[in-house]
């Protein structure tokens, strides 16, 4: 896909066009599932659970039913389904036995919110209160009460997932390289900590809404806030059995997903209320509370690192431990769990490795992907635990860093070879090194520091990510020209605010040779209209989908250059095109327009040749493999994106109090498409990471109550939280198989900010923090106990002056 | 009851409930959906219209509190059928990505820049923290407000290593 990509002559890449859809978003107009309204449409509410574990005795919905305007009432009993991405384990309402606090146990449907609120407060149910399972570490304890006892008996996607029936693990993940035994045993020192993290709530702020509406003959038609229309409508079918083309899924304008709007959610308990209704469309958007538990979260992380490492700072080993917090199911965390076991060591490259990562069932709400997909909850401890062993051995972090960093020619965790194609992480965290002035302070940081008594520190941390997905991922594009020659893009990826839509028209544009202005894409989303496309996640759609759109750009222009060849008596060898018509090369005065060609050519006395152009492109990743089950070997990457960033920060040292006084922010993209669209990403996504760093994080008490389902207990960061200044650097070293070069930076901005915070604050004040978020008061405690750096050593060379713990 | 709002300009009567918001006032009875909800309960600011001339949470007042007061909204932001300097700055600057919070960043915007028409960085920020945004971390958001109060707007550029 690069042979076009010639920087000098690229017109609509590399540029900042306005977006497409912000006509509508800034004057109101842009419709969202939560603005719908349909004729005869119903309103449902959910009876949830009040506790984390629970049977359910007996369930009384007769109060229920006698209200007037009630339409539908659903009870787990009522439904027969289970429902499951990767391991089926979900009741759509929970049956028999309640595993979270906030699960639905029961559902109405009527004629107005107001009434459907009054009925869920007459459902009676009688719980035997259990004792919840709520630290996945003591989940994993020999005996533990199981979370799915009936584990053995559930589907799972066989290929990928491991579950372990008997215990509370839901998926094991393991991966080998070379032999880890042997590289500690030549290590010559030896560094090992835990790292951890709570659960987040993504925050999108458009809350989980859906409509159906159950037909009869068993159609359904859905409309849905969530960002996969293909994954919605056929886990839909799967879970019903029902034929793909019975069911259609649309998707307007997404008010932010950041990953827990991928898969599926309410859509099948909306349908199953709509059936019950007698076809009436049902509607069910969320609460910001019910967000907040009734769906899912991030997954909760416990990362054990242990590293062996030469004298001179070269890894030798390193033994990597992830328990994944999945709650009560598994869900994407399962996913999660196997993405970031084959990412686990970072870009770096270790020559022995090993990695075994948990899924563990907690009586908890439930992880799903969130932005990162795992890596910015490791990144955490990964990028902590290199400053650690950096510290340990005496050399400075950055230098450390440079000397593991993968370069060409370097292996994976997986097998993988990587090559200068990959990407440059070494420049990223080269420059955010050199935009934060790493390693000293200034004359000016200097005369700070004397004049507010505060402590300035520097710390950088590095990040990558590949994204997670089948490695037979398809997508495809059909683009369409009107009578007028302007031309339609149908793509089944959804915009949920990234731009894609905006990029999607400049490489079409781009392609085929047109202005931009000739070109637009659709941003509703529908599958009875667009073509195929797996899901919008991962920050695989600028490339995968974007490969596809050129290639039906392409068959478009072929096709209209066949018509236009018959149309003037010429070879398509001596065409040529403008954005307006194809003429002949060498006889420019001899032409037909695109207009004339759009629906096919019609001659002088009305008969016609050609038809109408539509292009047609299809794209599947190439050459991924499934990983060996045993030793995680294969090809799992489309990409890699590469990055990194610097943090300074400003620390009290009486109180634990900081301010970012400044964030540099690098990152591989290969090659920019919309200039302003990345910095958008790169911002954005640096912000919402320093919420994770900052702030943000899921409290429960003893029996698994979540006690700050809000913004005002769980905190999100608002425009008076931003760093005093910010640096974007994008570095474009092209993806060879990426449209224009381009790789994917959706996820990335988001991973990584909090170690580099960590580590900032590290150096400011030698606070050894293991923990996000770091609040101030976690940086007091950490100021005043700091252990040695000896504690968390095992092993030192002979005659070494630092002295391993008594403990040990 | 009977609730008349003055709407954009425009007067708006319907019988409502006397416990509906104005949020959902604007959006069941007045059909105008610009105006979102985010949070209900005050914290998330996507429901933001001007009551008065002031930037209130929509979700957090009665519509019956508003009867014969004026309230604009996203809606009336237009200028004779022409995006006004708010909404070409908003464009321009790539301030929108999911565009949810959108309506209200704009409205709180138009309040601020009404009473303080050369607002400050830091300004800004007092004059928006009510309002949440996920998506855009809110720095091409005040590089709008200060391209369209006419102040160089560019906080940092994009750079290439």
């Amino acid at each position: 896909m690069l042979e076009t990509a010639n920087s000098e002559t690229l017109r609509q890449i590399g540029r900042s066009p306005v977006r497409h859809d912000v006509a509508d978003k800034l004057t109101g107009a842009a419709l969202y599932v939560s603005d719908m309204i349909l004729p005869g449409m119903l309103y449902a509410q959910v009876k949830k659970s009040p506790h984390a574990r629970a049977k359910i005795r007996r369930i009384d919905v007769s109060r229920a039913k006698r209200l007037p305007g009630v339409r539908a009432i659903l009870t787990g009993h009522d439904l027969d389904y289970r429902l499951g991405l990767y391991v089926v384990d979900k009741d759509i309402l929970a049956k028999n036995e309640i595993r979270h606090f906030g699960e639905a146990v029961a559902a109405v449907a009527a004629d107005t919110l107001a009434i459907a609120h009054e009925a869920v407060e007459l459902i009676e149910v009688d719980y035997e209160i259990l004792t919840p399972i709520l630290n996945h570490m003591d989940a994993l304890a020999p005996g533990a009460p199981l979370v799915h006892p009936d584990l053995a008996s559930y589907d799972f996607v066989e290929a990928a997932f491991s579950p372990q029936p008997g215990t509370n693990i839901a998926n094991l993940t393991k991966c080998r390289k070379g032999d880890v035994e042997k590289g500690f045993a030549e290590a010559e020192w030896i560094v090992e900590r835990e790292y951890t993290n709570p659960s987040v709530q993504h925050v999108p702020m458009e809350t989980h809404v859906a409509i159906a509406q159950w037909k009869s003959g068993d159609r359904v038609d859905i409309w849905t806030s969530a960002q996969s229309p293909f994954t919605v409508r056929d886990l839909f079918c799967h879970t019903f059995k029902l034929p793909l083309n019975n069911v259609r899924v649309v998707i307007p304008n997404v008010g932010g997903g950041f990953g827990g709007k991928a898969g599926i959610h309410l859509e099948p308990l909306v349908a199953c209320l709509s059936r019950k209704a007698g076809g009436r469309p049902v509607k069910f958007q969320a609460t910001r509370e019910e967000e907040f538990s009734l769906l899912p979260c991030r997954s909760a992380l416990t990362y054990r690192i242990k590293t062996g490492v030469l004298a001179d700072g070269r890894i030798v080993a390193q033994k990597m431990e992830m328990f994944w917090d999945a709650g009560a199911y598994a869900d994407y965390a399962v996913n999660v769990t196997r993405a970031t076991g084959y990412s686990a060591a970072g870009p770096y490259e270790i020559p022995n490795a090993w990695v075994d990562a948990y899924t563990v069932y907690t009586n908890k709400p439930y992880g799903t992907a969130y932005r990162g997909f795992g890596h910015v909850e490791f990144f955490w401890g990964l990028e902590r635990h290199m400053e650690l062993v950096a510290q340990t051995i005496g050399m400075d972090p950055l230098e450390f860093r440079r000397k593991n960093l993968l370069k060409p020619g370097a292996i994976t965790l997986t097998g993988e070879v990587i090559t200068e194609h990959n990407g440059d992480v070494r420049k990223c965290l080269d420059s955010v090194a050199n935009a934060i002035g790493y390693g000293a302070l200034t004359p000016a940081e200097k005369a700070r520091e004397a004049r507010t008594g505060l402590k300035i520190g520097k710390g950088v941390a590095t990040l990558h990510k590949a994204p997670a997905m089948p490695p037979f991922t398809a997508t495809s594009v059909v683009v369409k020209m009107n009578s007028d020659g302007t031309v339609i893009a149908n793509v089944g990826l959804t915009d949920i605010g990234q731009g894609s839509t905006t990029a999607f028209a400049q490489i079409a544009a781009e392609r085929l040779r047109f202005p931009l202005n000739k070109v637009r894409v659709t941003i509703e989303k529908d599958t009875d209209r667009d073509p195929y496309d797996w899901q919008t996640v991962a920050s695989k759609g600028l490339m995968l989908t974007g490969n596809a759109l050129m290639l039906a750009c392409a068959d478009l222009l072929d096709k209209a250059y066949q018509t236009a060849a018959q149309a003037l008596r010429a070879d398509v060898c001596d065409l040529d095109h403008d954005g307006d018509k194809i003429f002949i090369v060498h006889r420019p005065e001899i032409s037909v327009t695109f207009a004339q060609l759009s629906i096919g050519y019609s001659y002088p006395d009305g008969g016609a040749i050609g038809g109408p152009l539509i292009g047609v492109g299809r794209y599947t990743a190439q050459g991924l493999t499934n990983l060996d089950k045993g030793s995680g070997q294969g090809l799992p990457a489309l990409d890699w994106t590469y990055g990194a960033h610097g943090i300074i920060v400003e620390v009290d040292p009486t109180t634990g109090a900081y301010h970012i006084l400044k964030i540099a922010s690098a990152y591989d993209v290969g090659k920019a498409i919309n200039l302003e669209s990345v910095r958008g990403q790169c911002i954005g996504g640096m912000v919402q990471g320093l919420g994770t760093a900052l702030c943000e994080g899921y409290i429960y008490d003893q029996q698994g109550h979540l006690l700050n389902p809000s913004f005002t207990d769980n905190k999100i960061p608002t425009c008076k939280d931003l760093p005093d200044e910010i640096d974007c650097i994008i570095v474009e070293t092209p993806q060879l198989d990426g449209p224009y070069g381009a790789r994917g930076v959706g996820e990335h901005p988001m991973i990584s900010v909090a170690p580099a915070l960590g580590n900032a604050i590290r150096s400011a004040t030698g606070a050894e923090l293991t923990h996000m978020p770091i609040r101030s008061e976690d940086v007091w405690r950490a100021m005043n106990s700091k252990p040695p750096v000896e504690t968390w050593i095992t092993k030192t060379p002979v005659g070494s002056c630092r002295s391993l713990p008594v403990d040990r | 009851m009977k609730i008349g709002v003055v709407i954009n300009g425009a007067l708006c009567e319907r019988e409502a409930p006397e416990n509906i918001t104005l949020l959902h006032f604007l959006r069941e009875y007045a059909g105008l959906i610009g105006t979102k909800e985010g949070c209900g309960g005050g914290e998330c600011g996507a429901c933001t219209v001007l009551l008065d001339g002031r930037a209130v949470n929509s979700c957090l007042v009665l519509a019956a509190e508003v009867d014969g007061k004026s309230v604009r909204t996203i809606e009336g932001e237009m200028r004779d059928g022409e995006p006004s300097e708010l909404q070409q700055a908003f464009a321009k600057r790539h301030a929108v990505q999911c565009g949810f919070c959108t309506p209200g960043v704009v409205m709180s915007a138009r309040a601020l820049i009404e009473r303080n028409p050369k607002p400050s960085v830091e300004e800004i920020k007092e004059g928006l923290e009510g309002n949440f945004c996920r998506c855009t971390g809110y720095v091409q958001i005040i590089e709008a407000v200060l391209e369209a109060t006419g102040q160089p707007a560019s906080m940092q550029e994009l750079s290439h290593a």
